[in-house]
């Protein structure tokens, strides 16, 4: 899924990741800038990556291959920070107020990235040159560009309204335009999956279970149906809370 | 004998919803709840959760009205908990599912494997053992729900009897669907395996069974001592099925249930720490309340 929408109230004053009542202390902020710095390089890399492929070579087919170590790099940070981070702001203090909701939802995304990323284009070679795997990189790689670069803003208590304003409407398209090409990604790797029984594990065997890996991606498919519009229009939502503000501010004065 | 006046407002709209005149002082929160229920018929006891303050804690049926800082005019405020079942309906329901669901998959009722294996029996002896202690766990479960538990709330949120429900009837047709398949493999270690699993699960069902019995009547002192009585022999029985059974599926069921138990029981400790934190000032002679 492409665009999730980590914290929820207060949005007016900006986002810092997981949201806290209580301002992080030096060392955290200094920590989480480090981390939205490096994670909107890393976007960056594969955005340029995809631009400089596309120049080279005239065409867009093909170009996983360009960009395929710094996607599985980006999200291989944010999983690594992701669990860690977490523990330190909800463990270390539990009075920080981190709203649950956005730690869920962003937890869920990188779980689904990780997932189309390693589990459906890496594992099933002939879906890497389809042309949906080049519509979700894309949306995935606008949108974490912006939104990272509206976390480092925002920690820095300088952010541009301008990023503001493309964080909370890009993804009105960017969003179906990444679960479009997740969904034709996993669509075009069911017959592969199927033909060569991949992940999947049949009876008899001596831990009497079995897994249908290609009814699985059916079944994954399926969940978009009722996490897709959920997701939607909570950012939608957002954006009303977050935008509206500013417009109120600016008819006051 | 003075009278109390009692009156509810709504916990967040701060709306008046009840006023009670001549309220015996010593009239209990489950009398006036019932009383709340007459003027409000739709919110009958089970769902009203009355407080002193709106965002503070439910007060208890038992708590009687002088006894609680409140002046002769008492002010409560009421919110809705929602539809609520009661624990014993929850707890037949999600316990007769597994019993019927595994029957099923034992016999091997139509549609579930290939026609050709319909009604017919495994041939491993050790599949008719597990269809006999999974029965009997969960008849025992049943049994001691009916005549053995005392609850302490009676009731809980409607909601909550199909999430559990889909809880144990999931695992449960998934384990069953397993060890009654056609294609089912017997344990490695064959009689061996089978035979010390039966111990382990029979050394827990009457531990299980013995410690319902014995706390049925005590108020245990070491609460968390008593949350692991519960579940270690749960855990016991559980482990002793899937050595029994050598099925993943009934292994990840025992899995889950062991997180499950250790997340409740913290949540229980840490509610019981809070409940002796908060405990002492409400009995505070040095605060005045004012009303």
């Amino acid at each position: 899924m492409s665009a999730a929408a980590p914290g929820t109230s207060k949005a007016a004053h900006g986002e810092a990741g997981p949201k806290k009542k209580k301002g992080p202390g030096a060392l955290a902020t200094a920590y989480l800038v480090i981390y939205n710095v490096v994670m909107t390089a890393g976007w960056l890399v594969i955005a340029v990556g995809l631009v400089r492929a596309y120049l080279a070579r005239g065409s867009y087919h093909g170009l996983y291959y360009s960009i395929e170590k710094p996607l599985k790099f980006v999200l291989w940070a944010a999983e690594n920070s992701f669990f860690p981070y977490l523990t330190v702001f909800s463990v270390l203090s539990p009075n920080s107020g981190i709203v649950p909701s956005s730690v869920v939802l962003t937890g869920f995304q990188v779980m689904s990235r990780v997932f189309l990323t390693w589990a459906v284009t890496h594992s099933v070679r002939e879906v890497q040159s389809e042309d949906s795997v080049l519509l979700f990189v894309t949306a995935w790689t606008i949108t974490e560009i912006i939104r990272y670069s509206f976390y480092t803003f925002s920690l820095l208590n300088h952010l541009p309204y301008l990023i503001k304003w493309a964080r909370y409407t890009f993804f009105i398209v960017l969003y179906p335009m990444g679960v479009t090409g997740e969904l034709l990604t996993i669509y075009a790797a069911l017959p592969y999956v199927q033909k060569t029984g991949l992940y999947s594990v049949t009876l008899p065997n001596k831990y009497n279970f079995s897994f249908d890996y290609y009814t699985f991606l059916i079944l994954v498919m399926v969940s978009y149906i009722p996490l897709f519009p959920q997701l939607y229009f909570h950012m939608i939502r957002q954006r009303k809370k977050v935008l509206g503000h500013t417009e109120d501010y600016s008819k006051i004065e | 004998m003075k009278h109390y006046e009692v009156e509810i407002l709504d916990a967040k709209t701060k709306d008046k919803l009840c006023f009670l005149d001549k309220v015996e002082p010593n009239a209990t929160i489950g009398e006036i709840k019932s009383m709340f229920h007459k003027s409000h018929p739709q919110w009958y006891p089970a769902r009203q959760s009355i407080r002193l303050d709106p965002k503070g804690k439910s007060l208890k049926d038992e708590d009687v009205l002088q006894q609680l800082p409140v002046g002769t005019t008492a002010t409560f405020y009421f919110r809705d908990l929602g539809a609520q079942i009661s624990w014993v309906t929850v707890f037949l329901t999600e316990y007769t599912g597994p019993l019927v669901i595994y029957l099923l998959f034992y016999f091997r009722v139509p549609f579930i494997y290939t026609p050709k294996y319909d009604f017919t029996t495994s041939k491993h002896w050790v599949v008719h053992l597990a269809c006999m202690c999974h029965s009997f766990h969960y008849v025992k479960r049943l049994l001691e729900t009916l005549f053995v538990h005392r609850f302490s709330h009676g009731t809980m949120p409607l909601r909550n009897i199909f999430k559990n429900c889909t809880y144990y009837w999931g695992f449960a047709a998934w384990m069953a669907y397993y060890i009654n398949h056609p294609l089912y493999t017997p344990p490695i270690y064959g009689e061996q395996q089978i035979r010390l699993a039966l111990i382990v699960f029979l050394f827990c069902q009457i531990g299980n069974f013995s410690i319902h019995i014995a706390l049925r009547n005590l108020r245990p002192p070491g609460r968390f001592v008593t949350l692991w009585l519960f579940f270690l022999p749960q855990l016991g029985s559980w482990l002793g099925f899937t050595l029994m059974t050598q099925c993943l599926p009934v292994a990840f069921f025992t899995l889950v249930g062991f997180i499950q138990m250790t997340v409740w029981a913290k949540g229980k400790h840490r509610s019981y720490l809070k409940e002796f934190r908060d405990y002492p000032p409400l009995r505070s002679p040095i605060l005045p309340f004012v009303l």
